[in-house]
């Protein structure tokens, strides 16, 4: 077994046990699905919860769970032991980063079929959702590498956190909010998830998504280069 | 002899702070050496540097012949580190935390039974790391150190905050890796842990090397820390030098049938440290 996949072997086993992390992957995939089904409101558009529960996962699980692993290892030490035993630092973040991707990509695909799109709608969704993770999770991995303990993480993911999971429904109702919100990665993700329906889409935000993409992957180096996994 | 441990003239500064200043020592294969000092003294400090989570600032370190500066994979298998923190994954179970390092060493599974077994532990390996005593935890700390049967153990503090029944269930484990000629660098404050299980000490204080050599030739060359304690049948206690010097006054005793009791007081490596740092110990 590679040390990448015995790090992700590792991290399913922990996340049984790990309260915190575990709501955080499950909330919104359990949620969408009571919501769809217990709130009826007239007027309320198609599938109102899962575009806006599937937007602040993106904005949630992947930052928080990303941060919260590694930061944990680095304050209670663990890591220092594993990079003792001759795992590199990338392969540690791999690990890690894979898990937390694949398993922020089930919770999706639980949300998804709540929506019950087609095979062309599940793929775009899918899709969707997959770069925002990935986004997500880059994000994230910098402020676990940055952080020194979990308290740390905690105290930038919360804010962090709120400002995307929040700014996508916040536009709805202010303009000006929405004027800057188009210039994130989980804006322009709630406005591709609300096309799915729609004959036509117009694919101009997956730029946004792309570029906040490339940022978060220079802050995590920058991060990285800075601090590195001591 | 060849030497698989050699630090030479090693200072380190953090901070503003002279943590370790111009230590030297080598250890020798399948040597249990100890280093003893008080708290803060800089034990932990230089097993970091001695295993390349560190650098010093001046000197050299070589671990089996190689700068700890530049230490590889082939290093890293002959070493088994036990930090002072022990880091554990305090969710998971015993077993899974050395299945987890079993996976990244490729060893097979039946090992860590193995391992299990040989430090007491194999009735715990269920239960999560969390619920187990100090005790336990060290031990397997310390299993998981073992798992690649490497030639060097660094071992900081292996037996601090254990009572004295699991103390020496250590000990054993450590005189049985000392056998099979496993080279032990290990850390305590306990001198007697350092006096009976350690074949050379080295006595560290504010980050400097203060005495170093076999424990008993240690206690001798301190020779004049060596006293004569006799108890007078009157309840009085008089300090003598154990030298002729006293023999006059050790005849009167005996004829006035004065004495009720003799002891003598070999200097410990605690009475060394304390004469040479003038500080009570801890
Ligand atoms: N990162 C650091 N920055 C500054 N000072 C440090 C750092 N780490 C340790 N020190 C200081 O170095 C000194 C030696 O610390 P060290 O942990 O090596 O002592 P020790 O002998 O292991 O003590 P103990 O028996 O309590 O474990 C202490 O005074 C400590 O405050
Ligand atoms: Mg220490």
């Amino acid at each position: 077994m590679s040390k990448a996949a015995a790090i992700f072997k590792k991290e399913l086993k922990d996340t049984f046990k790990n309260k915190t992390i575990l709501i955080q992957f499950l909330m919104f995939p359990a949620l969408v699905p009571i919501m769809e089904n217990a709130v009826r409101i007239d007027g309320m558009p198609e599938n109102f919860f899962v575009k806006l529960f599937a937007s602040m996962y993106i904005g949630m699980a992947p930052l928080t769970g990303m941060a919260a692993v590694i930061s944990e290892e680095k304050e209670k030490n663990t890591l220092r032991v594993l990079l003792l035993s001759n795992v590199k630092p990338c392969e540690y973040l791999l690990g890690v980063g894979v898990y937390i991707w694949t398993a922020c990509m089930l919770g999706a695909v639980v949300i998804c079929a709540a929506g019950g799109y087609g095979l062309r709608g599940s793929l775009v969704f899918l899709s969707v959702m997959a770069a925002g993770i990935l986004v997500s999770a880059l994000i994230g991995a910098a402020i676990g590498v940055w952080s020194k303990t979990q308290m740390m993480a905690t105290s930038v993911t919360v804010p962090v956190m709120m400002v995307l999971a929040f700014l996508p429904m916040l536009s709805m109702f202010n303009d000006s909010i929405a004027a800057v919100a188009k210039y994130t990665y989980s804006e322009q993700i709630s406005i591709l998830l609300n096309q799915i329906d729609a004959p036509r889409m117009e694919v101009s935000g997956v730029w946004v998504i792309a570029g906040n993409g490339l940022l978060a992957a220079l802050l995590f180096a920058a991060v990285y280069r800075r601090r590195g996994l001591e | 002899m060849s030497y698989v441990i050699e630090a030479e003239d090693i200072s380190l500064s953090l901070g503003k702070k002279q943590i370790l200043d111009q230590i030297s020592f080598r250890v020798g294969e399948g040597e249990i050496f100890g280093l003893l000092g008080p708290s803060g003294a800089g034990k932990t400090t230089l097993i970091k540097l001695l295993t390349g989570q560190l650098k010093q600032d001046a000197g050299y370190a070589r671990l089996l012949g190689r700068d700890t500066g530049g230490l590889g994979a082939a290093e890293h298998s002959q070493i088994g580190v036990m930090m002072d923190d022990l880091g554990l994954y305090e969710r998971l179970s015993v077993y899974d935390n050395l299945a987890f390092y079993a996976d990244i060493y490729h060893i097979s599974r039946g090992k860590i039974e193995e391992l299990l077994e040989s430090v007491g532990l194999y009735e715990a390996r269920r239960r999560a790391v969390s619920k187990l005593s100090k005790g336990m935890k060290n031990r397997l700390s310390l299993a998981r150190a073992l798992m690649r049967e490497g030639k060097i153990l660094f071992l900081d503090e292996p037996t601090s905050g254990l009572d004295p029944v699991t103390t020496r269930q250590m000990h054993e484990i450590l005189a049985g890796l000392k056998k099979k000629g496993v080279t032990i660098f290990l850390t305590t404050h306990n001198m007697y842990e350092a006096a009976s299980l350690c074949v050379r000490v080295a006595l560290l204080n504010e980050g400097k090397i203060i005495e170093q050599g076999r424990p008993g030739e240690i206690c001798r060359k301190y020779n004049d820390l060596n006293l004569l304690r006799v108890t007078l049948k009157s309840g009085e206690e008089v300090l003598l030098k154990n030298s002729p010097a006293s023999a006059l006054r050790m005849r009167e005793y005996l004829e006035q049938d004065a004495i009720w009791a003799i002891h003598s007081t070999e200097p410990t490596l605690e009475s060394v440290f304390i004469e040479l740092t003038g500080k009570e110990w801890i």
